[in-house]
């Protein structure tokens, strides 16, 4: 298979004919299964050199297990415990809160620690589509799920219904491949179409992938990536 | 040489038997629900192979009616303590849940206590719309690279075809299906795009980009069983669907060294590579053998006869040993309630027992080795 436009070729030639052709081969905004992996190592990796202030928890990678039968190759990236205050910027875990809080929005019932939401992100790799999917639920302290009104609220104030209004994102609450529960996720149909404008002029684009990818996904729903993520290093 | 074929008739019957395929369903109402007395006897019905239970809720809902509580109901299903999945079709449902066909299949409604936490919410037939619709573009994207072909239908084309679906209209649904050109699958695996034209005889290969693998539309639902299990109506039914694997992964077809056609058992040795590859703890030879070979060791009911008896005895001492580390053994393959062989052409399958949105689900037991 070509490497670059990824087309399984026939024949003696060991060169593909996009590029025996002379035709460059337009890249078409997705990622390959290895490049996904490899772009998810790649973001661990500078999430952890980056981090200074110590405000958001560090991406892990969970394996899919299927009946209990852990894969090697297969899994997907997971950011759990992201704690929101109500003004929708992230807290640092020192949290302090103060009564300005409980004046700022009438969903808060208690200043105090135990009505703080906390976001759980997963990143999923979908076969179909062969892009990164971003799966994600919020929760109270003590376990009881957000519905996506409360999320909302969370938000930035015109972020999504902006995101959610156009045509590249909106969400949706379907089961989580993995998990066997229902999560909310943003709908991946559009994402090559974006990335592909995104990354047109990068090179390594499977390493930039999900940094940049992210950098933008993570407005619709609140995450603040740091910028240095995806700058290169 | 075999009598002539005629492979456009028999995918005419295939697509009528898939379409025409029913689980008679005996629809008992949940306990709690009851608020009149006598309870109700259970309701008899026909839900369609390629239908959605939360369809068939209007005609459940009105025999029932008399003895609902008042109040906002919300819908949902259960056998032997199981919350179904509204969104999976009702013969999928069955060929996975009902190890030993249950005739009729005996479900529990409920009109309360919906659980949110296992099942995502479901509003009646909009919902199961959205479902189809939103498979069947992922399908689309699948096989042709994007969804253009079902994001340009008409809204009288998305209209028809869904009620074709829902009102389970092979005519009707072939009348607007074809206009997506989506298939048939082929050995050589190229994609047809309407603005590339065919080939057929010539050496010179399709330009890139329209000729890109094509790639078939699989979802597999894979259920442990235990592994000694010999009869499979033995099997202990599901409790939960964490017991369940899910799998959305299409297929991609490429052409296999040495053979004429796709096997099924190809395509599931690609797709669930956990389930069949034998990690070879041993010596660097013989694992040259395991991977120079398509097969899994053999022991089930897999028929070798299409492989070399050469190259089966070379291989069959080393892949004894790596044999005992294999996790799982497949014991069981079902589409469409059919039992099949593992070396029926795949993309035959794929053809005749696929689902209106174009996925071919696919239920296998295998049986799972306590650890």
């Amino acid at each position: 298979m070509c490497d670059v436009c990824r087309w399984t070729y026939q024949g003696r030639s060991a060169v593909c004919p996009c590029s025996a052709m002379g035709v460059s081969p337009v890249w078409d905004g997705t990622l390959s299964p290895d490049g996904f992996n490899a772009s998810a190592a790649a973001l661990i990796k500078r999430w952890k050199e980056i981090e200074v202030d110590d405000s958001l928890p560090d991406w892990t990678w969970k394996p899919c297990c299927k009946l209990g039968v852990p894969s090697e190759e297969e899994g997907y990236l997971a950011l759990e415990g992201v704690y929101h205050s109500c003004e929708g910027s992230q807290v640092e875990e020192s949290n302090d809160f103060d009564g300005a809080d409980v004046v700022a929005d009438d969903t808060w019932v208690q200043s105090s620690s135990d009505a703080a939401h906390v976001y759980d992100f997963h990143v999923v790799y979908s076969y179909s589509y062969k892009v990164p999917v971003l799966y994600f639920q919020a929760h109270l302290a003590g376990g009881q799920l957000l519905t996506l009104d409360e999320i909302k609220q969370d938000l930035p104030s015109n972020s999504f219904k902006v995101l959610s209004d156009s045509k590249w994102t909106f969400i949706t609450r379907e089961e989580h491949p993995h998990l066997s529960r229902p999560w909310f996720t943003l709908h991946p149909c559009a994402t090559s179409d974006w990335m592909k404008l995104l990354l047109e002029q990068t090179k390594e684009q499977s390493l930039q992938y999900l940094p940049a990818w992210l950098s933008v996904v993570g407005q619709a729903v609140g995450l603040k990536i740091p910028p240095e993520l995806h700058c290169n290093s | 040489m075999a009598a002539p074929y005629d492979e456009a008739a028999w995918s005419e019957e295939a697509a009528r038997r898939v379409w025409g395929g029913a689980v008679p369903l005996q629809v008992h109402l949940h306990d709690a629900d009851v608020t009149a007395l006598p309870p109700p006897p259970p309701f008899p019905t026909l839900g369609p192979r390629i239908g959605y239970l939360p369809l068939l809720i209007p005609v459940i809902k009105a025999h029932f009616s008399n003895t609902l509580p008042p109040g906002v109901d919300t819908v949902w299903f259960e056998y032997k303590g199981l919350p179904l999945k509204w969104y999976v079709p009702i013969g999928v449902l069955f060929d996975l849940l009902c190890a030993d066909p249950e005739r009729p299949w005996n479900l529990i409604v409920h009109f309360r206590g919906y659980p949110s936490e296992i099942l995502s919410p479901c509003e009646g037939e909009d919902s199961v719309k959205w479902t189809y619709m939103n498979s069947l573009k992922e399908a689309t994207f699948i096989i042709t690279g994007n969804s253009k072909s079902v994001m340009n239908m008409s809204q009288a084309d998305q209209i028809a075809l869904w009620e074709s679906v829902m009102k389970v209209n092979l005519d009707g649904y072939k009348n607007v299906s074809t206009r997506l050109k989506l298939g048939p699958f082929e050995e050589d695996g190229l994609v047809q795009t309407p603005s590339v034209e065919r080939q057929q005889s010539s050496d010179e290969p399709e330009s890139p980009g329209s000729g890109k693998p094509c790639r078939v539309p699989v979802r597999l639902y894979v259920r442990s069983v235990q592994e000694d299990l010999e009869d499979i109506e033995d099997a202990i039914p599901l409790s939960d669907w964490e017991s369940v694997s899910y799998i959305n992964r299409p297929f991609e077809i490429r052409k296999v060294e040495g053979r004429s056609y796709i096997t099924l058992e190809h395509a599931l040795q690609t797709l669930l590579p956990e389930f069949f590859s034998s990690k070879p703890a041993i010596r660097a030879d013989d694992s040259q053998h395991v991977e120079a070979l398509d097969s899994p060791p053999d022991d089930s009911d897999i028929t070798n006869s299409s492989r070399s008896s050469q190259e089966v005895e070379q291989a069959s001492v080393s892949l004894r040993e790596a044999d005992i580390a294999k996790k799982a053994k497949v014991k069981l393959v079902r589409v469409q309630g059919i039992e099949l062989d593992m070396d029926i052409p795949f993309l035959w399958v794929a053809n005749n027992l696929k689902n209106p949105e174009y996925y071919l689900h696919i239920s296998v037991y295998v049986g799972k080795r306590k650890q």
